[in-house]
């Protein structure tokens, strides 16, 4: 028995192994696209941004307050402020994108009107008005300043209590562990990638080895032997996953090393720091490991009744969008519910443990009874795969 | 004389679908494709099913070779039931048919390994056998070619090899030599004839008369899924060619029905 499914399992891998295009396509061509996108799309954010900082700005203030001067003299090196009125032309000269100008323009007398200004007594507030391009994004970045200047200025003149301020370095408002906030990071977008990268490495080598064997008519040569078809049901799902597996960690390696890169872009520093014990690590391995299994043994279903490979990879989409819904479900809910009945609930059990997991608030049990859920499916899915292999109608009608 | 694969009252239907239906012009929602089919073969001897195409023969010898489970009857092959224990069978047989098809991928000396773990063969007898079957063949020129890479002639002969890798003592073989140039075709014959000599049975089907002559001991003429004469060649011949004889039979048989 044993002997017959390794059997099995080591042909599927040197059928891989040893196809020089085939392992790049499967195991290295993931992870290398993957970096490579990531990387371009963190070095352009990372481009752009530098290139808006190096634009020289000219921007022309009208009735530039005394309260303001000051402000407005620390825009950056590239900003060169001056003072003077400007009318209608000057505005619409602004929808050229490739000027490099903002104009603010004051009420006159702006200090004295807005001490003057008593919000109950009903009328509009003094407005200050500040004209720029937002498909310059250099003007748009400016734009941003200004308001955020105007906007401190406004608080500081009407202050009257402040909300959560530190007055030393040990005050600490939000409770939360830092390992905690980090935590929601990854749970948030982890749990989804893990699954998602799993899935497509798994499908498309299931696809060809069950509904391309069926097609190519090298399966009933495999039927025609004395094995048990639970022999090749095995050795068939535990090779796939095998492979699938591969293919995910060569993606998830491509991600690492392009992360550095994309989180620079996005201006954040230690976004994600990781910090999880043994435990923590053999639950999310056993977790992965599961849920390529569950998937194989779907995929190695769907394959099975599928007539071609075209017809496996019809049969296999709306799998694909049910676990996308399922991950998409889990990203927007806050609390992961303990209720263990969550856990036998095949994809979903894996997206909730590994987002616990990754929020450092995984109870054990749940963690057990989702992995021991997946093992059983699995099981349950060799079972009817060697009904499906042992079907007449399944493995030679067209 | 040593009954080694007795065939009983084997039936099989198949589903038509609707536009088959249409093709073969009938309203029956199934098609009887083995009605009520027995024989006996013998230790040592070629049998023959001869027929025409669409006769009933290749869905016969997917039941002996367990592809296919028979809707009623049963057959035993060196004691063990298709129906009850098709695993034993498979390891009693070699079945041959053109739509078991060898991984493009790899070269005939892997897929001879592979083939003989599946079938739980010792190391060295693989070895041995191997050697003797790969240069009987002349396959061991292209042992490391992948399958893909083959010719037509050199596929069936690798064919041929993989499926005999445990030495089975009944080798099911349809429509042998279709599609093979003269040359592979004797191969294939002269093979047969050995295998016979070495005391294996042959079942093969075919729809080609001479082939029939030239190597049958027996022979069984099937049409429409019945057989309809049963028996040594010279028996069923009766004095005539046994292209003659069968035009006969035929006549009987769909004489009877219109």
């Amino acid at each position: 028995m044993k002997s017959n499914v390794l059997t099995i399992i080591k042909k599927e891998f040197s059928r891989v192994f040893n196809d020089r295009q085939l392992t790049f396509t499967t195991i290295i061509m993931p992870g290398l696209i993957i970096y490579f996108v990531y990387s371009l799309m963190g070095d352009a954010a990372n481009k752009m941004a530098q290139s808006d900082r190096e634009e020289n700005i000219s921007m022309q203030v009208e009735n530039l307050p005394q309260s303001m001067a000051q402000a407005f003299n620390f825009f950056g090196n590239n900003v060169t402020v001056a003072e003077g009125s400007f009318g209608e032309a000057e505005i619409a000269e602004l929808k050229d994108k490739t000027v490099n100008r903002v104009l603010v323009r004051f009420p006159v007398q702006f200090d004295s009107i807005v001490n003057a200004y008593d919000p109950m007594q009903g009328q509009l507030a003094p407005n200050v008005e500040v004209y720029y391009n937002s498909t310059n994004t250099a003007t748009q970045r400016i734009y941003s300043m200004v308001c955020g200047v105007l906007d401190n200025y406004e608080k500081s003149i009407s202050n009257r209590f402040d909300i959560n301020r530190a007055d030393s370095e040990e005050m600490r408002f939000n409770q939360a562990d830092d390992e905690k906030v980090s935590g929601m990071i990854l749970s948030k977008i982890l749990p989804l990638l893990i699954l998602m990268m799993v899935f497509s490495g798994v499908m498309s080598i299931a696809q060809t080895s069950i509904a391309g064997e069926k097609e190519r008519g090298t399966i009933a040569t495999l039927l025609i032997t004395p094995m048990r078809r639970e022999e090749l049901a095995l050795g068939k799902i535990l090779s796939i996953s095998g492979i699938g597996l591969l293919s995910a960690l060569s993606s998830f390696i491509g991600i690492l090393l392009s992360l550095p890169k994309l989180i620079s872009a996005n201006g954040g520093g230690d976004l994600v720091s990781f910090n999880y014990g043994t435990s923590d690590l053999v639950v999310l391995l056993l977790v992965i490991l599961t849920s390529a299994l569950i998937m194989t043994a779907v995929i190695s279903l769907l394959s099975t009744i599928a007539k071609d490979v075209r017809n496996a990879g019809t049969l296999c989409l709306p799998v694909m969008f049910g676990i996308m819904f399922i991950c998409l479900i889990s990203m927007f809910q806050n609390n992961v519910s303990d209720s263990l009945v969550y856990d036998i609930i095949p994809f979903y059990n894996s997206i909730t443990v590994l987002t616990a997991l990754f929020q450092h608030e995984m109870h054990m049990i749940n963690a057990v009874v989702a992995i021991g859920a997946n093992i059983f499916y699995t099981v349950f899915a060799v079972w009817v795969l060697t009904k499906l292999f042992n079907n007449e109608k399944v493995m030679f009608s067209r | 004389m040593d009954e080694i694969l007795t065939a009983s009252s084997l039936c099989k239907t198949f589903n038509l679908s609707r536009k088959q239906q249409r093709i073969e012009h009938t309203t029956q929602r199934q098609k009887v494709a083995v009605d009520n089919l027995s024989f006996t073969a013998y230790r040592g001897e070629i049998f023959g099913l001869l027929g025409p195409n669409g006769a009933g023969k290749t869905t016969t010898l997917r039941m002996l070779s367990t592809l296919i489970r028979p809707d009623s009857g049963d057959a035993t092959v060196d004691g063990y039931s298709i129906v009850s224990d098709p695993a034993k069978v498979r390891s009693k047989i070699a079945f041959l048919t053109s739509e078991l098809k060898l991984e493009d991928f790899f070269t005939p000396n892997y897929l001879f390994d592979f083939f003989s773990q599946l079938h739980g063969v010792p190391e060295d007898v693989i070895k041995e056998r191997k050697a003797q079957l790969f240069s009987r063949f002349g396959i061991d020129k292209f042992a490391e070619v992948k399958v893909a890479n083959l010719s037509t002639g050199m596929k069936q002969k690798v064919s041929i090899v993989i499926s005999l890798v445990h030495d089975p003592d009944i080798i099911i073989f349809d429509e042998p030599t279709n599609g093979l140039d003269v040359l592979t075709a004797r191969v294939v014959t002269d093979f047969l004839r050995e295998l016979r000599t070495k005391g294996k049975t042959i079942i093969l089907s075919t729809h080609i008369f001479s082939l029939v002559e030239q190597l049958c001991d027996r022979v069984g003429v099937i049409i429409d899924g019945r057989m309809v004469a049963c028996g040594a060649l010279s028996d069923v011949c009766a004095g005539q060619s046994l292209e003659d004889r069968f035009f006969e039979l035929y006549k009987e048989t769909k004489g009877e029905e219109e």
